[in-house]
């Protein structure tokens, strides 16, 4: 099995000199095909920072990063934005919805920069829509809805692309008890399937969720367990 | 992605930030628009006063009081200076002395009299007494109705001609041949109404009386002085020699030793036309200076608009980055969303300047010039794509995460 994601001696630092922050400080971490993996850790351990690198959303400060077998310093921005649309479905911890424009045209969103077909596309941002439960709000825009509302339209988003990889950085933050059982079984559907889903959380029912647990303290790696009961 | 996708989510963007995106059209349409009406307000009052001083005619001289006219020192000259009279007009129309001259008119300029019919009232801005010889050197001619005669002169009879102004402000529709209207209290009677004349961008040249000079010096102005005379020459090939007899004339009447020291001057259209090209060119430098001020401001305001909305869109351009949008799809949309604006607002401030350009500007009716629309269209319009693409452009090749912290 090749490795989806292959981060090496990773450091990420914030600024220079005595002000200097090691957000990562050489993480070594890699992800097959098919894991689900939850990655937890106290606030500012570096989970965030880990999440943009594997997103390819950030460059490292030393190290390499494997995507999916490619150097990912050797894209340009322009690569990036494509790779990352074929691949990846984020789910950030701030929803970051385009404003203005509704949960609908939102979801259709990445679709479209793949050059899909405006009927297919609504068929299937609809169709994710509806998985996600937001069917009878799909013409509001992210200002009328809820922060739960707002969380499973970015979702849907993240899912209908169909990607191989879904990260997401603390998906159930803005969720009730109810809505985060229905977000953590369609994880497992996600996942049964064969796609790789990595979900940051500092919530254990959550990662008991996952088949394998990292725990991140000061930008290390201080765990990676498979998790048993899940394995069994 | 293709193009037309492209364009669907640039005319989304726009609807989607509507107070904005009228923002901005609103400031390139009022930018391109002044600058199309400033620009036509001093096309057109350059254009009047030429053509005013072409209606006079080229064979016309005009005496008035006073020194200058051919010489600096002439203004210096010490004495006091002898009243322009009928006298002189009389002696001018001499075909021995004056072979040159066809014909000559007195000029006697009445201020500030008010006319009324009833009701009406009017402040010809132009009322004098006069000759009939006046209607021909001076290219008025009379449109309905007749001219007063040089019997009318002779017997000081109380006639007069006005113009389209002066007899719609005091008869409205009906005809004014036959009328009588009370001027400072003397009654006139109308006998004509001259030929459309226009504005000269400082006077409206329709509002207009003509009577006898002796029935106007008699009433109104006293015969102390005339304001002018008017003379004309046989052609304009013989204008020179037309103002040599002039000047051969009324030098001994007036006891003119010397060019430093004659009192009165002549002009005719080329030097009025100097005078007033001089004039003119002040003016429309003038108007240039406010139109390019006005695009500046106009294009501030389209440059700001656009920073404002780049940088605000900027986690914008982040999510889209992360969802996958290539730079094409997101450079394509904010420079479409950028060229619709500045077109829109080019159009319709186009649009707005050949409106304002109908109506009459403090007197001026306004002409277009054609190279201010091209320059003040293609301005706005470079501008708004500039600075409507280049920040776009920067802020689509910042890493995504770096613009998704942009708040
Ligand atoms: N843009 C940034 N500039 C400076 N420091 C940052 C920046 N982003 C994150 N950090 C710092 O890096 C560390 C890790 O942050 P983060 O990855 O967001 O942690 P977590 O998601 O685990 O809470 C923190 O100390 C944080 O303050
Ligand atoms: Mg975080």
């Amino acid at each position: 099995m090749t490795a989806v994601i292959d981060v090496r001696n990773v450091i990420k630092r914030y600024g220079v000199g005595d002000a200097a922050i090691f957000a990562l400080n050489d993480v070594s971490l890699s992800i097959e095909q098919g894991e689900y993996v939850a990655i937890m850790g106290p606030s500012g351990s570096g989970k965030s920072t880990l999440m943009n690198i594997m997103g390819a959303l950030d460059n490292v400060t030393a190290g390499e990063y494997f995507l999916d077998g490619i150097d990912v310093s050797s894209l340009g921005e322009n690569e990036l934005s494509i790779v990352r649309g074929r691949k990846i479905g984020f789910i950030f911890q701030s929803f970051n919805l385009v404003p203005r424009t509704s949960a609908l045209a939102n979801v259709e969103l990445p679709l479209a920069y793949q050059g899909i077909k405006l009927k297919e596309r609504r068929m299937r941002a609809l169709k994710a829509l509806d998985l996600v439960g937001l069917s009878d709000r799909v013409n509001h825009e992210p200002t009328e809805l809820s922060g739960g509302q707002q969380q499973r339209a970015a979702v849907a988003r993240a899912l209908v692309t169909r990607p191989a990889l879904l990260l997401a950085d603390e998906p159930t933050g803005a969720l009730d008890s109810k809505s985060t059982e229905d977000l953590l079984d369609l994880f497992d559907q996600i996942n049964e399937a064969g796609r790789t889903v990595v979900v940051i959380t500092h919530e254990n029912d959550v990662a008991a969720r996952a088949k394998r647990i990292i725990r991140m303290r000061d930008g290390k790696i201080i765990e990676d367990v498979l998790n048993a009961k899940k394995i069994a | 992605m293709n193009i037309f996708e492209i364009i669907r989510f640039a005319i989304r963007g726009l609807i989607a930030n509507g107070l904005r995106s009228a923002l901005t059209t609103l400031g390139i349409l009022i930018g391109v628009g002044s600058v199309i009406v400033l620009t036509a307000v001093g096309n057109g009052s350059s254009k009047a006063i030429s053509s005013s001083i072409e209606k006079l005619g080229t064979n016309t001289i005009t005496v008035q009081r006073g020194g200058g006219g051919f010489g600096p020192s002439a203004r210096n000259r010490q004495g006091a200076t002898k009243p322009l009279t009928v006298a002189d007009t009389i002696a001018l129309v001499d075909p021995v002395m004056a072979p040159h001259i066809k014909q000559a008119a007195p000029v006697a300029n009445a201020s500030g009299v008010t006319c009324t019919n009833g009701a009406e009232s009017s402040s010809p801005s132009t009322f004098s007494g006069t000759w009939p010889a006046y209607f021909e050197a001076s290219n008025t001619p009379v449109h309905i109705g007749t001219y007063f005669t040089n019997d009318d002169v002779t017997e000081g009879r109380r006639v007069a001609v006005i113009g389209k102004t002066t007899a719609t402000e005091l008869f409205g529709t009906d005809s004014p041949i036959s009328k009588v209207v009370q001027c400072g209290g003397i009654p006139f009677t109308v006998v004509g109404v001259a030929d459309t004349k226009g504005s000269n961008g400082f006077q409206d040249g329709d509002s207009l009386l003509i009577a006898p000079v002796t029935a106007v010096q008699r009433t109104l102005t006293g015969y102390q002085s005339l304001s002018s005379i008017i003379v004309q020459a046989k052609s304009a090939a013989v204008q020179d020699l037309a103002q040599n007899e002039i000047q051969a004339i009324l030098d001994p009447r007036h006891l003119v030793k010397s060019d430093a020291t004659r009192d009165y001057r002549l002009l005719n259209q080329a030097s009025l036309l100097q005078t007033t090209t001089d004039t003119n060119q002040v003016f429309t430098v003038l108007l240039a200076a406010v139109a390019a001020i006005s695009l500046l401001v106009g294009g501030i305001g389209i440059t700001n608009i656009m920073l404002v909305t780049v940088v605000e869109r900027t986690r914008e351009i982040g999510i889209r980055k992360a969802i996958g949008a290539p730079r094409s799809a997101i450079l394509g949309q904010f420079l479409i969303e950028a060229t619709i604006l500045s077109l829109l607002g080019g159009v319709l401030g186009v649009i707005a300047g050949f409106v304002g350009s109908h109506f009459t500007i403090v007197g001026v009716k306004p002409v277009i010039v054609p190279s201010s629309v091209f320059l003040a269209f293609g301005v706005s319009v470079l501008i708004g794509l500039f600075f409507g693409g280049y920040p776009a452009s920067r802020a689509a090749s910042l890493r995504p995460i770096e613009a998704l912290r942009h708040e």
